[in-house]
C-alpha cells in the first residue's frame, strides 16, 4: 500500500523528537450500500476513505495525527505533529528499517463484493421486501439495507514490524413495522459476516425477512413487560450482549488500568458461577468481528477471559501491555485511521455448558424469555448494566407464554456473573453489532447457549 | 448567504459550485464539501495522555436522474476525486428505483439569519494553553471533592468547520463555526464503592469555557450517589434532570420528522390538530436560535433554517420537512433537512428542540412532590425505547425525593411509561432551561405514574 522506504523516513521523522514508539497506520476502505424503504429502492451510496493516522509514544503521553495526503509531504507534515505533542528528552536521528516481523494477509472472500453487480444486491432487497409483505396484512412498512466494505489497513512502527490486512465484510438488514389495533411495531433480523457476496450463498434473505416481519407481528399482541427482580432465560446466542456489557468491557485493559473497572486486580478471583467460560476470539474465520491482524499489526487470538467462573486474563492492546511488559492480546483497534487505537473486544462469547435447554426453561418456575436483545450499555466503573430487549416472552409455569412490550433489563456485572445458574448446549453466535466506546465504532460479534440469570431487574411498567 | 467570510468557506463553495456545475441536462446535482479541523487534549496524572490532532475533508455528491437518486463520498477533495464521486453518484442513481417526489432542493426565498458562529479567538489559542486547560481541568476535579479518588477522562477538544453547499437548482452557500469544550468523568469512592459523574463547559471560543463549573458539577453528580442502593418497585412522580428531558426531546424529535410520519413509522401521524401533550407543552424547533450549540443558518440541503413550532398548548401542529418530505406531503420545506457530514445524503429531522420553560425552580418542584424520584441520569436509550411503539424503559440513577426534600441516592433502577404517556404525563416544567451539546435544550421535568422497576 505504501513503499518501505516512504515508511522508514515517516518514522524516522515521527521519532525526531526523541519518541520511544512511532506508528504509521494506513488504510484504505471503499464501502457501498444499498437502501429499499417504503417499497423502493430508494438509494445507492458509496465511498472511499484512505489515509493515515500517525502515533507518537514517549512515556506516558500519546502523540497522534492523521492525513488523507498519502504523498511523502503529507505523512512527513502529519508525523512532524504527531511528534511535536509527544516530545522526549533525547531528539536526534533514529534510523527504522520495516519488515522484520509481522504477517501479511490477504483478502479471504470467495466472491469480493465490488465484482457484484449492483443489480444483484438490489434483488436482494426486493426479495425480503416481498417476503416481508407477504407475512401478512399487519406488516405495514419494511426497510432492508445491504452494505459491504473492503477496509485494506497497513501496519508499519518503529519495532521492525510491517504487517497487512484485507478485510471484506458483508451485511444485511431488515426492519419491520407491524400495525394493528395496539398501535404500531417493529421487528427487526441483520446478518453480517467478514466474508464477501458468498454470504448469500449461505443466508437466505427471504427467511431472514419473514423472521423480522413475524417479530413485528407477534408484537401486536405483546402484554406491558412487568417490573421488578425475576429469573431470566436468555435464548441461544442473544445473550452474547449480555456479557459484552456485564463483564466484557470491564475487562478492557484501558479502564483496569485507571480503576474504572469493577473487575480491576480481580484476577485469579471467582467472579462467576463455575458455568461461566468467556472467550474473546478475533480468530473466528468469517464472524462479524474477526480479522487477520489488529488495527496495531498484531495478530488475532484467542483469549480465554474467564476459564470456569475464574478471572483469567484482561484484554490488551499495544500501550497498556507494553506498560506491563506482556503482549498484546491483539485486542487494539480503531475505527479509521481517523482514530487512535484502544482495547476493544473482537468476537465474545460464552462456551457451551451441559444443561438441555429445554430443561432450562422448564425449570424457571416464573420469569422472563428474551429471544433476542438489542444492545446495551454499561458503567465499568460501578458495574451497572442494561440491555434491551426486542422479543421477549413471559414464562408460566415453566413454560413460554405471552410476548411481552420492549424494554430494558438491567443487572450489575459482578453480581450478575454469580447469578448464571443454568447454561445450555446449544451454542449459536448472535447478530453482527457495532461497539461503541469512547466515541468510535468497531465490528463486533457474541454468542451464547441459552442460559439463565437466577435475577434481573425487568423495566417494564406492569405492576 | 450568511458567514460567507472565510477564506477557506470560499474556497469549498468554489469547488461545491464548480462540480455541482457539471450536472448534465435532466439532472440535479447537490454537492456538499467539509473541512474540519479538531484537536483533543486528554490529561491524566498532571501530563498529556494524548494530543490528537486532525484535519480531515471531503466531498459528498447527490445526483437526481429521471427520478432515481445516487449518492457518493470521498475523504477527500482531491480533484481528481471530485469527477469520480460526481461519477460514481451517477452510476448508483442508474440502479434506484424512480420516486417522483426525489430531487434536491431548490432556491425558496427564505433569507438565512445573519448570526456569527465562529469565535476567531480559537485560532490564536495555543497548544501549550489547551493542555495548560485539560491539566487543570484534571487537577480541579480531583481536588473538588475529597472523595473523589480518580477519573476516566479530563479532556479538552476544539473544532473549527468550514462548509459549503451549491446545487444545479441555484442554492449556493458557505459557513463556519467554531467550537470547544471541557469534559471531565469523576470517579468518586467511599466504603469500597464506586460511583462516576460528568462534568462539562462548553463555548464557541475558549474565552466561555470554565474548568470550576465542569470539575464541580463532576463532583457532586459522583458524590451524591455514594451510598445509593437499588429500592423497591413503585409507581412514582419523576423530576427528569435538564440532560435527560434534552435527551427525550431528542427521541420525541424523531417521531415527528416527516420521513417518519409519510412511511408509517410514526405515533403522531394523523394526529395534526389534536391534544398530545399536556395543555402547557410548547415544543419549538429553531436552528435560528444562536444560543443553540446546533444553531445553523441553513439545513443540510441549503435552505435557510426557520423556527417551527411543533407542539402548541398541547395541541400537535405539524412535522419537519426536508425537500423530499414537502413534495411528497404537497407542503414546503420546513428548512429541517440534517446530515451527519459528507458521508450520507440528507434525511430529516429536528436540530435545536427546546420546550417552553415554566417559571418555578427544580428546587420548588422538588418542594411540591411527596414521593418521588430525581432522574440525575439514563442509560440504554437506545436499547429499550423504540420511537416506533412509543414504549420506554431506560435505566436510571438519581436520588429519591421524600415530603418535598432530597433523600437517599438509588442505582440499578428502570424507569418505564411510553412516549405517548410521558406527553400526557407531565406536571410540571422548570425555569431552568439551558442548552447542552446536543440537538435540545434541557429543563427539568417533572413526570406523575412513571414505573420504577427495582427490587
Amino acid at each position: 500500500m505504501l513503499d518501505h522506504q516512504l515508511i522508514n523516513r515517516t518514522l524516522s521523522a515521527a521519532l525526531s523528537t526523541g519518541a520511544e514508539f512511532a506508528e504509521v497506520f494506513v488504510e484504505d476502505k471503499k464501502s457501498s450500500s444499498a437502501m429499499l424503504d417504503d417499497g423502493k429502492v430508494e438509494e445507492l451510496t458509496s465511498g472511499r476513505d484512505r489515509g493515515a493516522g500517525i502515533r507518537v509514544v514517549v512515556g506516558d503521553t500519546t502523540g497522534f495525527a492523521h492525513t488523507a495526503d498519502l504523498s511523502e509531504a503529507g505523512l512527513a507534515g502529519a508525523a512532524e505533529v504527531a511528534a511535536a505533542a509527544a516530545r522526549g528528552g533525547g531528539g536526534g536521528t533514529r534510523t527504522v528499517s520495516v519488515g522484520s516481523s509481522g504477517v501479511s494477509a490477504g483478502a479471504t472472500a470467495q466472491v469480493p463484493p465490488e465484482d457484484v453487480a449492483k443489480t444483484a444486491k438490489v434483488e436482494l432487497l426486493v426479495r425480503a421486501d416481498a417476503e416481508a409483505r407477504a407475512v401478512g396484512p399487519q406488516v405495514s412498512q419494511v426497510a432492508a439495507r445491504y452494505g459491504d466494505s473492503r477496509r485494506r489497513i497497513l501496519v508499519a512502527n518503529s519495532d521492525g514490524l510491517l504487517a497487512e490486512d484485507d478485510q471484506i465484510r458483508t451485511l444485511f438488514s431488515v426492519s419491520c413495522v407491524a400495525t394493528g389495533d395496539t398501535g404500531l411495531q417493529t421487528g427487526r433480523e441483520s446478518v453480517g459476516r467478514t466474508i464477501g457476496f458468498e454470504l448469500f450463498e449461505e443466508t437466505d434473505v427471504a427467511e431472514l425477512a419473514r423472521r423480522a416481519a413475524d417479530r413485528a407481528t407477534t408484537k401486536l399482541s405483546a402484554r406491558p413487560a412487568p417490573s421488578g427482580t425475576m429469573p431470566v432465560v436468555v435464548g441461544p446466542g442473544g445473550g452474547g450482549v449480555l456479557f459484552h456489557e456485564a463483564c466484557g468491557h470491564g475487562l478492557e485493559a484501558d479502564l483496569v488500568a485507571k480503576s474504572a473497572s469493577v473487575f480491576a486486580g480481580r484476577v485469579g478471583e471467582q467472579v462467576a458461577t463455575p458455568l461461566v467460560t468467556l472467550i474473546d476470539d478475533g480468530t473466528m474465520a468469517g464472524e462479524w468481528g474477526h480479522f487477520a491482524i489488529d488495527d496495531e499489526g498484531r495478530e488475532a487470538a484467542h483469549n480465554v477471559l474467564i476459564d470456569r467462573g475464574v478471572l483469567t486474563d484482561y484484554m490488551w492492546d499495544h500501550l497498556r501491555a507494553r506498560k506491563q511488559g506482556r503482549p498484546s492480546s491483539g485486542n487494539g483497534r480503531r475505527q479509521s485511521y481517523q482514530h487512535l487505537p484502544m482495547v476493544r473486544m473482537t468476537n465474545t462469547y460464552i462456551s457451551n455448558g451441559e444443561d438441555d435447554p429445554d430443561d432450562i426453561i422448564s425449570g424457571t418456575g416464573s420469569g422472563v424469555y428474551v429471544a433476542q436483545l438489542g444492545g446495551g450499555q454499561v458503567n465499568t466503573a460501578t458495574g451497572d448494566f442494561v440491555f434491551g430487549m426486542t422479543e421477549a416472552y413471559l414464562i408460566e409455569n415453566g413454560e413460554i407464554g405471552d410476548p411481552i412490550r420492549q424494554g430494558n433489563l438491567i443487572g450489575n456485572g459482578p453480581e450478575t456473573l454469580k447469578l448464571i445458574e443454568a447454561v445450555g448446549n446449544d451454542f449459536a453466535m448472535g447478530s453482527p453489532g457495532t461497539c461503541g466506546k469512547d466515541g468510535q465504532g468497531v465490528p463486533v460479534g457474541d454468542g451464547t447457549p441459552t442460559l439463565r440469570v437466577k435475577a434481573l431487574t425487568i423495566g417494564g411498567t406492569a405492576a | 448567504m450568511a458567514e460567507t467570510n472565510g477564506s477557506t468557506s470560499t474556497e469549498l463553495l468554489d469547488i461545491a459550485t464548480r462540480v455541482a456545475g457539471w450536472a448534465d441536462s435532466g439532472e440535479q446535482v447537490e454537492v456538499f464539501v467539509a473541512e474540519e479541523l479538531e484537536t483533543e487534549v486528554r490529561a491524566y496524572q498532571g501530563a498529556v495522555e494524548s494530543f490528537t490532532s486532525a484535519r480531515s475533508q471531503g466531498i459528498g455528491v447527490r445526483v437526481v436522474a429521471n427520478g432515481r437518486q445516487g449518492y457518493a463520498y470521498a475523504g477527500t477533495l482531491d480533484s481528481s476525486a471530485l469527477s469520480e464521486t460526481l461519477q460514481e453518484a451517477r452510476d448508483n442513481a442508474a440502479f434506484a428505483e424512480p420516486d417522483e417526489f426525489n430531487g434536491v432542493a431548490q432556491p425558496d426565498g427564505v433569507d438565512p439569519v445573519a448570526f456569527d458562529l465562529f469565535d476567531p479567538s480559537l485560532d490564536d489559542f495555543s497548544t501549550d494553553e489547551k493542555v495548560a486547560l485539560a491539566v487543570e481541568l484534571e487537577r480541579c476535579t480531583l481536588g473538588a471533592d475529597q472523595r473523589i479518588a480518580g477519573i476516566e477522562t479530563a479532556e479538552y477538544a476544539d473544532t473549527r468547520c468550514e462548509s459549503a453547499i451549491a446545487t444545479s437548482t441555484g442554492i449556493a452557500g458557505a459557513s463556519r463555526e467554531t467550537g470547544c469544550y471541557l469534559a471531565t468523568y469523576a470517579m468518586a469512592e467511599a466504603d469500597g464503592e464506586t460511583q462516576t459523574g460528568f462534568g462539562y463547559s462548553i463555548g464557541r471560543g475558549p474565552g466561555a469555557l470554565d474548568v470550576e463549573l465542569a470539575a464541580t458539577e463532576a463532583a457532586e453528580r459522583a458524590t451524591r450517589l455514594l451510598g445509593a442502593t437499588k429500592p423497591q418497585t413503585s409507581k412514582l412522580t419523576v423530576v427528569l434532570d435538564p440532560w435527560v428531558t434534552a435527551q427525550l426531546l431528542g427521541i420525541i424529535g424523531g417521531t415527528l420528522s416527516g420521513d417518519a410520519v409519510q412511511r408509517g413509522r410514526s405515533f403522531f401521524a394523523d394526529r395534526v390538530g389534536e391534544q398530545v401533550a399536556v395543555a402547557d407543552l410548547c415544543l419549538l424547533d429553531d436552528a435560528t436560535n444562536v444560543d443553540a450549540f446546533t444553531a445553523s443558518a441553513v439545513d443540510g440541503e441549503g435552505l435557510a433554517t426557520r423556527p417551527n413550532s411543533l407542539i402548541d398548548s398541547g395541541v400537535l401542529q405539524g412535522f419537519l420537512h426536508n425537500s423530499y418530505t414537502a413534495r411528497r406531503g404537497a407542503t414546503s420545506s420546513t428548512g429541517s433537512a440534517v446530515r451527519a457530514g459528507f458521508k450520507g445524503a440528507p434525511g430529516v429531522g429536528s436540530q435545536a428542540l427546546a420546550l417552553r420553560p415554566g417559571t418555578r425552580s427544580r428546587q420548588e418542584l422538588i418542594a411540591g412532590i411527596d414521593d418521588g424520584l430525581l432522574v440525575q441520569g439514563v442509560t440504554g436509550l437506545h436499547s429499550g425505547v423504540n420511537p416506533v411503539s412509543g414504549d420506554f424503559s431506560t435505566g436510571a440513577e438519581g436520588l429519591r425525593i421524600r415530603r418535598g426534600a432530597l433523600a437517599e441516592p438509588v442505582r440499578e433502577v428502570t424507569i418505564a411509561s411510553t412516549l405517548q404517556r410521558i406527553l400526557l404525563d407531565i406536571t410540571e416544567i422548570g425555569d431552568d432551561l439551558q442548552w447542552l451539546p446536543m440537538s435540545a435544550a434541557g429543563v427539568s421535568l417533572v413526570v406523575a405514574d412513571v414505573m420504577m422497576s427495582g427490587a
